[in-house]
């Protein structure tokens, strides 16, 4: 259960937020391929998602109250999969099957592969509408459980994404919280090269949505944003989290080259590096 | 043996024999096609260089369209294009173009008859690793129903590269299926190449079944005919690089030859090459046929080699679905 954010427990976040991107690189270059911009730009929300937002149980997956996390870009799945792990899902060892024959860790998630995905992903533009889905039917069942979905700015190309914000706002889905990965990369460019998406905080309040912009790798902002969102009784909202892609690996970082591919032995030799230079700084904070 | 009238890659069995990726010659044909006709155009859904459609993007910028990840529009952009007179192409994974937009492309591109060149990458579960989610493994059962398609399948970057081009050069709606992993070259710039003709790789002088085989799958289908030889067993092997229309004279004169029909091909048994020919025979002339493909099912993450031997897709699989059809021809 959601407890309360005091400094000590934001260290323990921020350790574990580091701890995961360690993951990650440990686990793309084992797998020789894989996306490393995304995962590491939201490493901080993925944390405070499975270890300080969300009700969940990671022994009991299909939990009927739990709250669901719907990852719609699902080639970011290698951070969701680190923080599973850490967070008890299954072990950690296991990460390094990724996308490997045999394995429960698929190149995008496949929910009948591993419990606790809420559903698979991959192709994108297609996760808000699940996420309508099981908000729709929590408040037919009347559960209180909140559905959190996650994309990301490339797939807000898609039309389907832009059905999905209108349905939402139609129905006042005020149990339906969006969480954008707002880093302004893609695989061609950067998105305002390939498709322009500002201003977008306006186009989702012109839409009808509650907007809150904030600084995705700041996880106490994220966290406030949360429980900022669940005040709003009449409509669904969108916290714009505006992410450094490769955040704690400088050479990776705002570069769209690193969005679709895995660092090399050496690379990730100087990546684990950089971000074991972080966590000792996160220590003596 | 090697069919000496095709002029096929003599090389082809050796250990450092060639390889590249079919899509390259996607690649290199689009960009020969820009510099021949300056009314051939291309669009792309933020997979630029992945479906090598950055050659023509970076020689021709004025005549690229990047629409960002959007397959729809992007197909219904082709289509008014085309209604206007240019000659589109447009390229992304086969999952999403024609997979997530396929009634966009079945309105505005095939009922209205639009020239618009259709480039599925990342066929099959060659695509490996990502899963799949991103292996198409029935975008040609979802399109081969379409009336007036024409569907073409290259075996190689070389023929991949013939094939872009006279698909350019054809009037009408072509699909155009792609690999991404390399895979061995297997003709030569010589070796012909017409849509709507399949080719008779591996001839034999006594064959009791004829192997069929779609795109890079050929070349497991070659290895198993020579090993087959040595076993003295004789077989052909066809390379069908057009799916639709079906060269329906040379399937007669074939199913004629041989009497035992196997299809091998990386895509669902159901609704490609083996139910097109199938369904041709089944009608014409009934001959026993074996599948090689995925049977009904998804695949996974993996190496592409590891992937086709788990699906029992290989030379050893092929060489056996051979020996079964020929004890059921024999029965018959
Ligand atoms: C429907 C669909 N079209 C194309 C793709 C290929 N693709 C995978 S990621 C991606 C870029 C999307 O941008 P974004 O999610 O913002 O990327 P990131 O910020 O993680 O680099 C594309 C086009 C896809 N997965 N799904
Ligand atoms: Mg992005």
């Amino acid at each position: 259960m959601p407890q309360e954010l005091n400094e000590e427990k934001l260290k323990d976040l921020k350790n574990k937020a580091n701890k995961v991107r360690q993951l990650i690189i440990e686990m793309l270059v084992e797998a020789g391929s894989g996306h490393s911009g995304g995962p590491l730009g939201m490493a901080d929300i993925f944390t405070a998602f499975y270890f300080h937002i969300l009700n969940h149980d990671p022994k009991n997956p299909d939990w009927d109250d739990r709250d669901r996390l719907i990852l719609s870009n699902g080639h970011i799945c290698p951070v969701r999969y680190a923080t599973m792990a850490l967070s008890g899902y299954f072990p950690i060892k296991e990460l390094k099957t990724l996308r490997k024959i045999n394995s429960r860790l698929q190149g995008h998630p496949h929910c009948g592969s591993l419990p606790g995905l809420e559903t698979t992903s991959g192709p994108l533009g297609e996760g808000l509408s699940q996420a309508i889905g099981m908000a729709l039917a929590g408040r037919m069942d009347k559960k209180s459980y909140y559905v959190y979905c996650l994309t990301s700015d490339g797939e807000h190309e898609e039309g389907n994404t832009w059905e999905a914000v209108m349905f939402a706002a139609k129905n006042k889905l005020n149990n339906l919280i969006q969480v954008i990965d707002r880093n302004y990369i893609q695989i061609d460019g950067t998105t305002e090269s390939v498709m322009p998406l500002d201003p977008l905080k306006e186009k989702y309040e012109s839409f009808n949505w509650n907007a809150i912009e904030i600084d995705g790798n700041d996880i106490k902002s994220f966290i406030e944003a949360i429980a900022k969102a669940k005040l709003v009784p009449d409509r669904p909202t969108i916290i714009i989290a505006r992410t450094i892609p490769g955040k704690g690996v400088s050479f990776m970082e705002n570069d769209y080259h690193w969005h679709g591919k895995p660092p090399n032995k050496e690379e990730a030799a100087r990546a684990l590096n950089e971000l074991r230079v972080l966590q000792e700084k996160i220590q003596n904070e | 043996m090697l069919n000496p009238d095709l002029k096929l890659n003599p090389k082809l069995f050796e250990a450092d024999a060639e390889v590249k990726a079919t899509r390259a010659g996607y690649g290199e044909g689009l960009l020969q096609l820009g510099e021949e006709n300056p009314n051939v155009v291309a669009l792309c859904a933020d997979l630029t260089e992945s479906t090598y459609a950055h050659l023509f993007a970076q020689k021709f910028p004025e005549r690229f369209f990047q629409v960002g990840v959007a397959e729809q529009n992007m197909a219904a952009i082709a289509a008014g294009l085309a209604i206007s007179g240019k000659i589109p192409f447009i390229s992304s994974y086969a999952t999403f173009s024609p997979g997530k937009n396929w009634e966009t492309i079945r309105t505005t591109i095939i009922y209205n008859q639009a020239n618009v060149k259709i480039a599925g990458h990342h066929a099959g579960i060659m695509t490996g690793p990502d899963g799949a989610t991103h292996q198409a493994t029935e975008d040609i059962a979802s399109v081969r129903s379409w009336p007036n398609l024409k569907i073409l399948v290259p075996c190689d970057s070389i023929e991949g590269k013939k094939a872009t081009i006279a698909a350019g050069e054809t009037e009408g709606p072509i699909y155009l299926r792609f690999t991404r992993d390399k895979t061995p070259i297997i003709t030569t710039i010589d070796s012909p190449f017409e849509i709507g003709k399949i080719q008779t790789f591996w001839t034999s002088e006594k064959p009791v079944a004829t192997i069929f085989a779609m795109g890079y799958m050929l070349y497991y289908a070659l290895v198993a005919a020579k090993e087959l030889e040595t076993e003295g067993i004789q077989v052909l092997v066809v390379n069908v690089s057009t799916i639709k229309p079906l060269d329906e004279n040379a399937l007669l004169s074939l199913a004629k030859q041989t009497g035992a029909f196997v299809s091998v091909e990386d895509h669902q048994v159901a609704g490609g090459l083996g139910g097109a020919i199938a369904q041709w025979s089944t009608k014409n002339i009934p001959t026993p046929m074996e599948f090689i493909g995925l049977q009904d099912t998804f695949a996974e993450s993996g190496k592409p080699a590891e992937l086709i031997e788990k699906y029992k897709m290989g030379k050893d699989h092929i060489k056996a679905a051979v020996k079964t059809v020929i004890q059921r021809s024999a029965r018959l």
